[in-house]
């Protein structure tokens, strides 16, 4: 048995990777993820509208409220557009009758520590002033699933893109069959697109079977223009195969491209917005969200399925998420083009220069 | 030479893996580059295809389209079928209409493989997979063929058969370049390269490398090591003097084309 501790031991002295998956690794998402990880939310963005809205915004008291926006004149319409364009998550319209309470029913924990919030700071407006009406939008009843379904779905779409592409260049690196397709007359870009085009399809039809089943069984609307969710897959989708190609370019065989894929889906499971929302999140976190494409995905598909955002209001998280396809894809391809091409790519070209010609007589 | 690498070096990194090597290739002939492993066998063919690009020296290849290549490791798809994989090399090379179809059925019949066409090129033997390989690489007829190792670890019938195919595309017109650890095999060739340590040992005809060998080559009997410079052939030892008095008690003989490789091996490593 000792021989056998001995050579492990040494094996895996040399899998750096995996020393790193075993020490490294669970440290650094311990540290990450317990600043993550917060049921205890705070600064939730908070919309004032109406003519007492300076009053208002007066109660609405951090650290649970940050208030984004007073505006005395604008009135119900304005604050339900502030709430489904993802501006506010909270917004009060005063006057009337009595003030308005608007919450957006997408980002649960909010709305839950908002109404706890706004209980206790009621009873120190003036005595006798109406008590405020309240209304949850977009997900009246807080339904988990509703708000859930749209963020797996792009969780789904992170797994199979990310890891099952990385698998399915790593095995023609494997088999030998990479370095042939390289001697094959074929552009690097024709065996990449060759690549990603049947998962890219194969994802399509997952994201469509997991909103069709999100949809019947668990009742999940779909307000929005399906167009617009369309785009916003479809580019989510680019940078996801793209980071499948990438793990590929710098992984040796399928057991590396696995390490590397995880290390790169368990962040988004809790740094997305999926359970936790973003605005919560430690500013020393915080940042790794907005460079993960999870986190805009999710802003889209909650935004166009429950609250029927239009194009126009999406146009920072589609926006990212092409910068970040353009990002990934080209690296990869720069790197893929490596593997594929080697010849001509560097200055030393001179060798090869005369390639196809026959010897100089 | 009409195809082939002039004086190339090739580095990886700060080692050295091929240093003024000259591999020519040529219709209708087999160049046979043999050594030992790590000798820079798959380097050259690495750098002959492209795969590598060389510090110095000249490469001649044609186009991709007519270039014929076999990794080490086989190179065909394990979860296709025999007739998938041709059907993706021909599309690969643009083969299409009644050529597809001839070419396919001609390198089935040529392989032995017609029986097999369903089968998955995973589940064939190692013979039958390398034939597979070889004639994926043959099916478009390119000008160069390019093998690296076909023949290593494959039972004694079907590396006969894999030669026969090999000298059946030479003798079509292809410039072929097989890389091999068997001397048996560079007998065959019409050139070879003889490599070890990435640097050309000995290079020529199989008759021009024999002709070459300095000093005198003996027999000796006996379970001993007769001299350091001495190998074992069958049940007696063979004896190199390179300044050509052979020990007392060594039978001269006359050095055949193994004895000259290993001479060349030893010759190489300053003996």
């Amino acid at each position: 048995m000792w021989a056998m501790v001995v050579k492990e031991f040494r094996e895996l002295r040399r899998d750096h990777r995996t020393v790193a998956m075993m020490i490294v690794l669970p440290v650094v998402l311990l540290v990450v993820f317990g600043y993550a990880a917060n049921f205890k939310v705070h600064d939730i963005p908070t919309a004032v509208f109406g003519p007492g809205a300076r009053q208002a915004a007066a109660l609405l008291r951090p650290p649970t409220f940050r208030v984004t926006q007073v505006d005395t004149a604008a009135g119900e319409s304005a604050a339900r557009v502030q709430l489904r364009d993802g501006q506010a998550v909270v917004a009060v319209v005063t006057g009337g009758g009595g003030p308005l309470v608007l919450l957006d029913g997408t980002q649960l924990f909010s709305v839950e520590t908002a109404e706890t919030a706004l209980a206790s700071a009621v009873p120190t407006a003036a005595p006798g002033s109406p008590s405020p009406r309240e209304q949850i939008l977009f997900n009246p009843d807080l339904t988990t699933s509703w708000v859930m379904v749209p963020g797996l779905a792009g969780l789904i779409l992170v797994f199979i893109g990310t890891l099952i592409t990385s698998l399915g260049v790593v095995r023609e690196r494997q088999s030998g069959t990479l370095e042939q397709l390289a001697v094959m007359p074929f552009r690097a870009w024709d065996v990449i697109a060759g690549k990603i085009a049947p998962y890219l399809m194969v994802a399509a039809v997952d994201l469509v079977l997991v909103i069709v089943i999100g949809m019947s069984v668990f009742h999940v609307p779909f307000a929005g223009n399906v167009a617009v969710f369309a785009l916003g897959a479809a580019l989510f989708l680019l940078v996801t195969l793209g980071m499948g190609v990438l793990i590929s370019t710098v992984s040796q065989n399928q057991g590396q491209a696995i390490q590397l894929a995880f290390m790169i889906l368990l962040p988004q499971v809790l740094l997305s917005g999926l359970i936790f929302p973003v605005s919560s999140m430690a500013a020393g976190v915080r940042w790794i969200s907005y460079i993960l494409p999870l986190t805009y995905f999710i802003q889209i598909s909650r935004g166009v399925m429950l609250k029927a955002v239009p194009i126009s209001a999406l146009g920072e998280p589609l926006g990212l998420l092409a910068v970040l396809a353009v990002v990934v894809l080209g690296l990869a391809v720069i790197r893929f083009r490596r593997d594929l091409a080697p010849a001509g790519r560097t200055k030393q070209a001179r060798a090869v220069a005369r390639a196809g010609e026959p010897a100089a007589a | 030479m009409r195809w082939g690498l002039e004086d190339v070096d090739v580095r990886r990194g700060r080692n050295v893996a091929l240093a003024g090597v000259t591999v020519p290739a040529d219709p209708s002939r087999i160049t046979v580059v043999i050594g030992g492993d790590g000798a820079g066998k798959s380097t050259c063919l690495e750098a002959l295809t492209g795969l590598l690009e060389p510090a110095a020296g000249a490469v001649y290849r044609p186009a991709k389209e007519r270039i014929g290549y076999v990794p080490a490791t086989a190179g065909l798809y394990a979860d296709l079928t025999v007739q998938e994989n041709l059907g993706f090399s021909a599309d690969a090379y643009r083969l299409s209409g009644r050529e597809r179809s001839r070419k396919a059925a001609e390198i089935l019949d040529r392989t032995g493989l017609s029986g097999a066409r369903r089968r998955l090129g995973g589940q064939l033997s190692g013979g039958m997979q390398r034939k597979l390989a070889v004639g994926l690489a043959l099916l478009h007829s390119p000008e160069l063929l390019v093998l690296d190792e076909p023949t290593t670890g494959v039972d004694p019938v079907s590396r006969v058969e894999l030669w026969r195919l090999i000298g059946q595309a030479a003798a079509a017109g292809t410039a072929v370049v097989v890389t091999t650890t068997y001397v048996n095999e560079a007998a065959r060739a019409a050139t070879v390269i003889l490599l070890e340590a990435g640097k050309v040992l000995a290079s020529g005809t199989p008759d021009d490398i024999l002709s070459g060998v300095p000093g005198a080559v003996g027999r000796a009997a006996g379970a001993g090591r007769p001299t350091p410079l001495s190998w074992r052939r069958g049940r007696s030892w063979r004896v190199w003097a390179p300044a050509g008095r052979l020990p007392d008690g060594v039978q001269p003989v006359q050095p055949d084309f193994d004895d000259a490789v290993v001479i060349a091996a030893l010759a190489g490593e300053g003996g």
